[in-house]
């Protein structure tokens, strides 16, 4: 069952402002979601001023900043800086995206940095993606074959057959889209969300996997896949532009041409 | 879950809705509305099937202030509940999954359901 006000120890207080010192003529105004396990307080959000004169581009570079230069009890995941590790991955002016690929300049107004959402949170923008990580291993995202491979030469795939994994496959597992979604919120628990139901379909599409039959079996049930009702918050928000609404589409799309 | 000790990030109250999410929300919204609709209409026909003194009675109730405000609610709940099903059986064809096209299908729909409500009261009144 939804629940929509958030449970008594996690609302949000108001927290510090960290004002910019000297003369800074370029400022922009961060409002940061903090938590710090070792106190009993509720989560808080702080507002720093950050001079982006000596500042990078993106909303990375001035967390990163902020951590270095004004406050280094900020928490936060980072590593490739360039989109491609997922490790970034943040609610940023509403919307899930990664901090290293946004550029502040396409924020209007402050710059509010939550992290995903409908999460638990170890510290600050640190969400436990612990279910998340465990729905995935679920789906058996790994290639399943009965038949030996060719003794000479790997399972080869057509131009074509390759084509159809290139798009799901390039997820990077940041878990934007399904911290996106409302059916998520709701039902994480029980409803695999769109990230996975993605790598799912990466696999039930491959054409040298043999196990689409069980894969589908895995998949066809009220919550597991059922649950997404084409809102389009995954699709909407997908940092790498990817589409698993359609990915989870085309897999109900398979489940009901199995039954005729 | 064994984290509930760990505070839940903020999600609905932070979240910025895309017009996709709120024609989600609407067409759950309109279903519900049409379910208690239906009761209006069982309760016309027992009125109809009591006799004339009862059911001009409830043509009165009807017709007041709230009464046609409700009727008109009730006949957008069914015109945007129609047009946004007929986008979700696109949807489950496989078709219309690029944002832009979700997009466009959404203003498509909200644009329907109000000139078909539109319409019906023109041609009742």
């Amino acid at each position: 069952m939804a629940e929509f006000r958030l449970p008594p120890n996690s609302r949000i207080r108001k927290g510090k402002h960290f004002a910019v010192a000297n003369g800074a003529k370029n400022v922009r105004c961060f409002a940061v979601y903090r938590y710090d396990p070792d106190s009993d307080e509720n989560p808080r959000v702080d507002t720093y001023d950050v001079d982006m004169d000596t500042c990078g581009p993106m909303v990375l570079d001035a967390l990163i900043k902020i951590k270095n230069e004004i406050d280094s009890t900020l928490t936060f995941r980072r590593s490739c800086r360039e989109g491609i590790c997922g490790s970034c991955s943040m609610n940023i002016d509403g919307g899930n995206t990664l901090a290293c690929t946004l550029s502040i300049d396409d924020v209007k107004g402050n710059i509010r940095v939550y992290p995903l959402p409908h999460m638990p949170v170890i510290k600050d923008l640190v969400p436990d993606m612990t279910n998340f990580y465990a729905q995935y291993a679920s789906i058996k995202p790994w290639l399943q074959s009965r038949t030996p491979p060719p003794p000479n030469h790997e399972r080869l795939q057509s131009k074509e057959d390759q084509e159809r994994i290139d798009e799901p496959a390039a997820c990077i597992l940041c878990a934007c889209c399904s911290t996106a979604c409302p059916s998520y919120w709701w039902n994480s628990d029980r409803f695999l969300g769109p990230a996975v139901l993605l790598a799912a379909y990466r696999w039930l599409v491959d054409s040298r996997d043999e196990a689409t039959g069980e894969r589908l079996d895995e998949l066809e049930d009220p919550f597991r896949l059922y649950r997404c009702h084409t809102i389009m918050n995954c699709t909407q928000t997908c940092p790498k532009g990817l589409n698993p609404a359609r990915a989870i589409a085309e897999t109900k799309k398979m489940l009901a041409a199995r039954r005729h | 879950m064994s984290n509930s000790d760990r505070p839940l990030s903020p999600h609905i109250s932070i979240y910025r809705w895309p017009i996709t999410m709120a024609l989600s929300i609407l067409h759950r919204a309109t279903g519900v509305a049409m379910s208690i609709g239906l009761i209006v209409l069982a309760a016309w026909l027992a009125y109809a099937a009591a006799g004339e003194a009862d059911y001009a009675r409830f043509i009165d109730l009807m017709s007041t202030l709230i009464g046609r405000l409700l009727l008109i609610g009730w006949s957008y709940a069914f015109a945007f509940h129609l047009a946004n099903g007929v986008r979700h059986l696109f949807w489950d064809t496989g078709r219309g999954f690029e944002m832009r096209q979700a997009n466009a299908s959404a203003w498509f729909v909200l644009a329907a359901s109000v000139a078909m409500t539109a319409g019906f009261w023109m041609v009742l009144a």
